[in-house]
C-alpha cells in the first residue's frame, strides 16, 4: 500500500494521524516530508502540526532509517545491567554510530528508554521485537540472522 | 514469610488469554453482569467504599472520580484506559494485558455502566505491539460473544513519549496531536477526551474492579493496609536475586519485597538504596526498610509508591552515576510546554553530569537542591515536579557519595 492509500484508510478516524503514521512506518520506516504534507492536507491539519506530530514521538522518524532499527535501552535498569557494553558491540558490529544507519541500509541504531522487558535486562529491540538479558558476545549472532 | 496474593493476576498462568471462554469458564463476566443490575450510584458508591485507589501512581480514590464523571452532564462520556506504562523498571500492565486481556476489558465495561458511556479506549504504549494485538484480538472475541453490550473498545498506540502516561497528555495523544499535558482544571472527569468527560484509569485499577464488585468493597477493603487497600505488583529489577514481579498485601514492607519475595542482593554484596516507583521515585537508604509499600506510608517518608517499580542497588554500585543517568531521562522527556521543565531538566541534566565527571563544586550541588525545590512545584505536569526526587534524595540520603566527587 502505498501513503496516500494508507492515509485515506485513517482520514475518517478522529485522531488518526499517529496511526496513520505507525502504519506508513511499517511499510516506510520513516515519515518523508512529502507525508507529512499530505497527512496535513488528508487531516485537514496545518502543516506545521502534522510535522509537530512527526517529530515530538520518539518512535517516528523524519529521516531515513535503515531497514531494521535497532533500539537499546538505555533506562536505569538496563544501565546498571550493563548497555554501555551492549551498545559498543553494536557499533563495532556494524561499524557505525548510535543514531547512524549502516551504509546498506539495513541497520538504524537508536537509543530507547525503557521497553518494559525490565526482568531480563539489558534488553534491545529489532523492529519492535524484544531481545532479552542480551550480552555483547551475543551481538554478532543476533544481527547475522537479519543479513 | 510474607505471601503473595493475587486479586489483579488472578488468572495470570491459569488461563489461555487468547480464549475468552476460558476467561469466561473461571467466572469471568459474572462481575459485569452484575454491575449492569445495580444502579449506577449504586456501583460508584461500592467502589468508593472499597477505597481502590489508582494505580498509576496519583493514588486518587477510584470511586470518588467515577462519581465527577457521572454526575457531569454529556451526550458522550468516554472510559479509557492508560496502559502507556513507561516507568523505567515497570512492566505489571503488560503483565496483566498479556495474562488476562479480558479482566482489564470487564473493568471498563463495568467503569462504562457507572458512568454512562458507550465507548471506551486503551492507550498501549507503543513499544508493546505485541500487546496491541493480543488486546485487538480481546475485545474481537468479546464482541463477538456480546459480553460488552453496547459498548466498544478501540486500542491505540502511543509512539514513544513518557509524558503520555499523563492522563491529559494521552488524551491530546488519542485525539492526534503532541502529547503535551493540558493545565487543569478542569479534570478530565468533567472536560476530557474531545471535550466530554472522560474516566482515565490504570491497568492495574481496572484489572481490579470486577474482583471487587464480585466479592465486595468491604471484602477488598480489609486486604492490606486501610488507607490504601488491595494488592500491589511490584516489579524487581537492578541488583535483586530474583529479577521478578510479586503481587503483594499493600501492607508488605520494602525491605519483606526485597529480601523475602526478592531473594536479597546477589553476589554476598550489601544493600545501599532502593528506588520505587519508577524512575521518577524517591532512592530511599536502608533506614527506611521497614516502611509499608502501602501509598501515604510512602508519602510520609518523602518517597511514592508510584507504579510499584522497585530498583535495588548494591553497595558498590555509583549512586551518582545512576542518578546523572536518570537525569538525562527526564532532559530527553521533558515535552518542552512550559519553562520550569523544560529549562529545569537540561540544567538539572548538565549539573548532574558536571559532577559525576569530577568537575563539580559544592555550589552546583546547592544549585541542584534549589532548581529541584522550584521545578517541585512551578511544573506543570506531574512530570517536571517528579523529575527532582531522584536528585534530591540521593544528595539528602548519599551526600558522601556526591562530595567524593567534587573539585
Amino acid at each position: 500500500m502505498n501513503y496516500q492509500e494508507i492515509l485515506a484508510k485513517y482520514a475518517d478516524k478522529p485522531g488518526g494521524m499517529i496511526e496513520a503514521f505507525h502504519a506508513i512506518q511499517e511499510e516506510l520506516n520513516y515519515l518523508p516530508e512529502e507525508v507529512i504534507i499530505e497527512a496535513a492536507k488528508v487531516f485537514n491539519k496545518p502543516t506545521a502540526q502534522a510535522y509537530g506530530v512527526a517529530t515530538f514521538y520518539s518512535m517516528f522518524s523524519t529521516a531515513k532509517r535503515g531497514k531494521y532499527v535497532i533500539r537499546i535501552c538505555e533506562s536505569a535498569p538496563c544501565h546498571v545491567a550493563g548497555a554501555a557494553e551492549v551498545v559498543a558491540a553494536l557499533e563495532k558490529e556494524l561499524g557505525v554510530k548510535m543514531g547512524e544507519s549502516t551504509a546498506d541500509g539495513l541497520f538504524s541504531l537508536e537509543f530507547t528508554e525503557c521497553v518494559g522487558q525490565c526482568q531480563a535486562t539489558p534488553v534491545i529491540t529489532i523492529n519492535g521485537e524484544p531481545y532479552l538479558d542480551v550480552a555483547p558476545a551475543q551481538i554478532s549472532g543476533i544481527i547475522a540472522a537479519y543479513k | 514469610m510474607a505471601e503473595e496474593m493475587r486479586i489483579v493476576l488472578r488468572n495470570y498462568g491459569k488461563i489461555d488469554p487468547l480464549k475468552i471462554d476460558d476467561y469466561i469458564a473461571v467466572g469471568g463476566y459474572n462481575a459485569l453482569n452484575k454491575a449492569r443490575s445495580m444502579k449506577p450510584a449504586d456501583l460508584i458508591n461500592e467502589v468508593k467504599s472499597s477505597n481502590l485507589r489508582g494505580r498509576g501512581g496519583a493514588g486518587f480514590n477510584c470511586g470518588v472520580k467515577w462519581n465527577f464523571a457521572y454526575m457531569a452532564q454529556a451526550d458522550q462520556k468516554y472510559v479509557i484506559c492508560n496502559a502507556d506504562e513507561g516507568e523505567p523498571g515497570t512492566y505489571k500492565d503488560r503483565l496483566i494485558m498479556e495474562g488476562d486481556p479480558q479482566s482489564l476489558l470487564e473493568g471498563m465495561a463495568i467503569c462504562a455502566h457507572a458512568i454512562g458511556a458507550t465507548q471506551g479506549f486503551i492507550y498501549c504504549r507503543g513499544e508493546y505491539p505485541s500487546v496491541v494485538k493480543t488486546l485487538n484480538m480481546a475485545i474481537a472475541q468479546a464482541t463477538e460473544k456480546g459480553v460488552l453490550g453496547d459498548f466498544s473498545i478501540e486500542v491505540r498506540m502511543g509512539a514513544g513519549a513518557y509524558v503520555c502516561g499523563e492522563e491529559t497528555a494521552l488524551i491530546e495523544s488519542i485525539e492526534g496531536k503532541r502529547g503535551e499535558p493540558r493545565i487543569k482544571p478542569p479534570f478530565p472527569p468533567v472536560v476530557g477526551l474531545w471535550g466530554k468527560p472522560t474516566i482515565v484509569n490504570n491497568v492495574e485499577t481496572f484489572a481490579n474492579i470486577p474482583a471487587i464488585v464480585e466479592k465486595g468493597a468491604a471484602w477488598y477493603a480489609g486486604i492490606g493496609t486501610p488507607s490504601y487497600p488491595g494488592t500491589k505488583i511490584v516489579t524487581l529489577t537492578g541488583d535483586v536475586v530474583n529479577k521478578t514481579f510479586f503481587e503483594v498485601p499493600t501492607d508488605t514492607t520494602i525491605r519483606e519485597v526485597i529480601f523475602d519475595f526478592g531473594g536479597g542482593i546477589p553476589d554476598g554484596k550489601g544493600f545501599k538504596a532502593v528506588q520505587i516507583g519508577g524512575t521518577s521515585g524517591a532512592f530511599i537508604p536502608a533506614a527506611n526498610l521497614d516502611t509499608p509499600i502501602g501509598f501515604d506510608a510512602m508519602t510520609e517518608i518523602g518517597a511514592v509508591l508510584g507504579s510499584g517499580a522497585v530498583f535495588v542497588l548494591n553497595d558498590t554500585r555509583d549512586i551518582v552515576d545512576v542518578t546523572a543517568r536518570i537525569a538525562k531521562f527526564f532532559a530527553h522527556e521533558s515535552c518542552g510546554k512550559c519553562a520550569p521543565c523544560r529549562e529545569g531538566t537540561m540544567r538539572m541534566h548538565d549539573l548532574m553530569d558536571k559532577i559525576n565527571s569530577g568537575r563539580g563544586k559544592s555550589a552546583d550541588v546547592v544549585l541542584l537542591n534549589k532548581l529541584g525545590r522550584v521545578m517541585s512545584y512551578s511544573c506543570l505536569c506531574g512530570l517536571g515536579q517528579a523529575a527532582p526526587a531522584p536528585v534530591m534524595t540521593t544528595i539528602e540520603h548519599f551526600p558522601a557519595d556526591y562530595n567524593a566527587k567534587l573539585v
